[in-house]
C-alpha cells in the first residue's frame, strides 16, 4: 500500500474530526504570517455557526489591519470610520434588538481615536459584543506606537523605545471598562496555543449568549501578536508576547455578572 | 384643514420626524437647536411609534450612530448647529461614500469657531460644496418657514432614499427659534421589516438572508480603478439630482427689472424688501432657491434676458453669491449683500443695498 493510498483511505467522512466552518469564506487572508487576526476570525465564525445565528449577526469592522474583516466572514458587515464602530453598533443593536451585533477593533482604533465611543457604549451597556485585539502597535500604517505599546517598546514613532514620561503609559482597557456598570462580561484572552484558542472560543460564545439574553455589553480583549510591526518571527513574537505582554496585560476574566 | 398649531421651528422638526415614520434620532445638545432633541425626549416616541431617540456622547458618535442605523435600511436622522456639523463632517462623507440615506439638520449659527449662538447662513459652502473630504454632494434643502421645517423632514427622507445619499436641512437660528402657524403632516407608520426588505433589501445590513447575498456597508475600495468607476457613478447620481430635483420659488418675478436671490430666512426678509422697493418704483423680484444642491442655475439663467442686475442676499460674507455668478457668467452685474456674525439684516437695509450696489451702477 503506497503512502498516498493510505492517506486517501484515512480522508473519509467517518474519520472527519474537523471541518472549516462555512461562515469563514475561502478568500485568501491579507494578514501577515503569525498574525493573530486569522485565528480570531475563525473562532468568531465557528461560534456564529454553532449558535446558528449567521442570518442574525452584523459585524462592524474598524480602520486598521482588520478593516477588511468583511472579506472573511460570510455575514452582513458595516465598515466604520476609525474608532467609531461602537457608535454604529449602538444604533444597529437598538434599531434591531433581535440581532447579534459585534464590533471588531484593534488597539489604535479602540483605545486611541475611539476611546470616547467605546467608553460610552460600555457605560450605556449596549447589548453588543466588543472584540478588542491588542497587539500593542498600529499594524496597517506601518508599526507606530499605540496607547497599549509597552514601556520601552520600539516602534516607528518610538524609535528609542516608548518613554512613558512623555508619551503616557500603556492603557489597560479591560480594567478600565470593567469599572463601568454597563459592562457585564469583561475578559482578556490570547490565541497562541490550542488551549488558549479553546478558552477564547468559550469567551466569544459567552459574549454572543449574553447578547441573546439581552444582558448588555461583553468586552473580549485578545492579546495578540504583530510579527511585522514587532520585527520578530512568528515564533519569536509568541515568546515576546508571553514574556512582555502577559505580565502587563494578565489573562483572565475581570468581570462576569 | 389638518392638525394646525402654533409651534417653534425646532419643535416642528421633532414632531415631523415622529409623524413621517422616522426610526431613530441620534443627537447631542448645542444651541440654537437643542429643542429638537428635548421635544423628542418629552414626546417619547419609543412608546408611540417605536422610534429610538438617543442622546449620544458627542456629535461624532451621533453621526456614526446614524451611519449604523442607515446601514440597516432604517430612516435615521441627527441634528446640530454649525460647530457640531463640523464634527459630523467625517461621518457625513462616509455616509455619502457608502451611499446611505440619512437626514442631517443644521440650525446654523454664526462662526467661525465657537462664533455666536445667533443665526447666520455662513455654512453654505460647508453644506453645498463639501465640508468633509472627497468628491461628494449632499441634497440640501433650505426651509424659509416653520411650515417648510415640517414638510422638508419627510421630503428629505424621500430624496435621500430616492438617491441613496444623505440629505441636509440647512436652516438657521431664525427659522429654528421662531413660532409660526404650521399644518402638521399626517402620521405615517414606520416601515415594517418586509417593507425595508422591499425598499433596501439589496444593500441593508440587517442580517444575511439564508441562500441570499450578504450586504456590506462600506466606502472603502483600495483598487483605484474601481474607486474611479464608483466616483463616476456618484457624479452621474448628482447630475440626475440636477436634472430632476431642483426646487425653487419665484416671487414678483414676472415684471422684474432686478432680482434678489436669497434662501431661508434671508428670503423671508427679501419678501418684505420686494414690497418696500416696489413702493419706491423699483421693480424687483425674488428667486428663492429651495434646494441649494441641486442649485437652480437654469432658473437664474432664464431671468437673464429680463433683469439688469442681481443682488445675492445672505447672512454670510458672500458664499451663495459664487453660485449666482457661476450661473450668470458675467452677463449682468451680480453683487452680494450680507450681515453676519449673528446680525440679521432689515428689509430696509436690503433695499438700500440694492439701490447702492445694483441701481447705482
Amino acid at each position: 500500500m503506497t503512502a498516498t493510498t493510505e492517506i486517501n483511505n484515512i480522508i473519509s467522512e467517518e474519520n472527519l474530526v474537523y471541518k472549516k466552518t462555512d461562515v469563514l469564506l475561502d478568500n485568501e487572508m491579507h494578514y501577515c504570517p503569525g498574525c493573530t487576526h486569522g485565528v480570531i476570525h475563525k473562532v468568531i465564525a465557528e461560534v456564529i455557526e454553532e449558535m446558528d445565528i449567521q442570518d442574525k449577526t452584523i459585524g462592524v469592522s474598524p480602520v486598521g489591519c482588520s478593516v477588511l474583516a468583511y472579506n472573511y466572514l460570510d455575514i452582513d458587515w458595516q465598515q466604520a470610520a476609525h474608532g467609531r464602530a461602537p457608535a454604529l453598533a449602538t444604533a444597529t443593536s437598538r434599531l434591531m434588538p433581535d440581532k447579534y451585533v459585534f464590533t471588531y477593533q484593534g488597539d489604535g482604533d479602540l483605545a486611541s481615536i475611539g476611546c470616547a465611543e467605546i467608553m460610552h457604549a460600555c457605560n450605556r451597556g449596549e447589548n453588543i459584543v466588543v472584540v478588542f485585539v491588542n497587539n500593542a502597535i498600529y499594524g496597517m500604517t506601518g508599526g507606530q506606537m499605540a496607547p497599549t505599546t509597552l514601556e520601552g517598546q520600539v516602534t516607528a514613532t518610538s524609535p528609542y523605545g516608548r518613554d512613558c514620561a512623555t508619551t503616557g503609559f500603556p492603557m489597560k482597557m479591560s480594567e478600565m471598562v470593567s469599572l463601568l456598570p454597563g459592562t457585564r462580561f469583561v475578559t482578556r484572552q490570547s490565541a497562541e496555543t490550542a488551549g488558549a484558542v479553546r478558552k477564547l472560543k468559550k469567551a466569544i460564545r459567552k459574549g454572543f449568549e449574553n447578547t441573546r439574553e439581552k444582558k448588555g455589553l461583553s468586552f473580549i480583549e485578545i492579546v495578540g501578536t504583530c510579527s511585522s510591526g514587532w520585527k520578530l518571527s512568528p515564533t519569536q513574537s509568541n515568546e515576546w508576547m508571553k514574556e512582555n505582554m502577559f505580565p502587563y496585560y494578565p489573562l483572565g476574566t475581570l468581570k462576569d455578572e | 384643514m389638518g392638525d394646525v398649531r402654533l409651534m417653534k421651528g425646532n419643535e416642528v422638526i421633532a414632531e415631523a420626524a415622529i409623524r413621517c415614520g422616522c426610526d431613530g434620532y441620534f443627537g447631542y445638545p448645542i444651541t440654537p437647536q437643542s429643542e429638537i432633541m428635548e421635544t423628542l425626549m418629552i414626546r417619547k416616541p419609543e412608546d408611540e411609534t417605536g422610534m429610538v431617540v438617543l442622546q449620544a456622547e458627542s456629535e461624532v458618535a451621533a453621526i456614526n450612530m446614524v451611519y449604523g442605523g442607515a446601514s440597516c435600511g432604517k430612516k435615521v436622522m441627527t441634528s446640530s448647529s454649525s460647530p457640531g456639523i463640523s464634527l459630523k463632517a467625517e461621518g457625513i462623507t462616509y455616509l455619502a461614500g457608502a451611499e446611505l440615506p440619512a437626514l442631517i439638520v443644521n440650525i446654523v449659527r454664526g462662526g467661525p469657531g465657537l462664533g455666536t449662538i445667533q443665526p447666520a447662513q455662513s455654512d453654505y459652502f460647508q453644506a453645498v460644496k463639501g465640508g468633509g473630504h472627497g468628491d461628494y454632494k449632499l441634497i440640501v434643502l433650505a426651509p424659509a418657514s416653520v411650515q417648510e421645517m415640517n414638510d422638508f423632514v419627510d421630503l428629505g427622507f424621500e430624496l435621500s432614499f430616492k438617491y441613496l445619499n444623505p440629505a441636509m436641512i440647512l436652516s438657521d437660528g431664525v427659522i429654528g427659534q421662531m413660532m409660526e402657524k404650521v399644518e402638521l403632516s399626517d402620521y405615517k407608520p414606520r416601515w415594517t421589516d418586509e417593507e425595508i426588505e422591499k425598499i433596501s433589501g439589496s444593500w441593508a445590513t440587517n442580517g444575511k438572508k439564508a441562500g441570499g447575498e450578504r450586504n456590506i456597508s462600506t466606502s472603502l475600495d483600495l483598487d483605484s480603478a474601481k474607486q474611479e468607476v464608483f466616483n463616476h457613478k456618484l457624479q452621474a447620481k448628482y447630475r440626475a439630482m440636477e436634472e430632476n430635483d431642483v426646487r425653487f420659488e419665484k416671487i414678483a418675478c414676472d415684471d422684474a427689472d432686478y432680482l434678489f436671490v436669497a434662501y431661508g430666512s434671508s428670503a423671508r426678509i427679501c419678501q418684505k424688501s420686494v414690497e418696500l422697493a416696489r413702493e419706491k418704483g423699483i421693480k424687483v423680484g425674488l428667486l428663492r432657491p429651495i434646494t441649494l444642491f441641486p442649485y437652480p442655475t437654469k432658473q437664474i439663467q432664464e431671468m437673464l434676458g429680463q433683469v439688469k442686475g442681481i443682488l445675492s442676499v445672505e447672512m454670510s460674507a458672500g458664499q451663495m453669491v459664487e453660485d449666482v455668478r457661476l450661473a450668470v457668467e458675467g452677463k449682468v452685474p451680480v453683487e452680494h449683500f450680507g450681515r453676519y456674525g449673528g446680525i440679521i439684516p432689515t428689509p430696509e437695509e436690503v433695499v438700500e443695498a440694492l439701490e447702492e450696489k445694483i441701481l447705482g451702477k
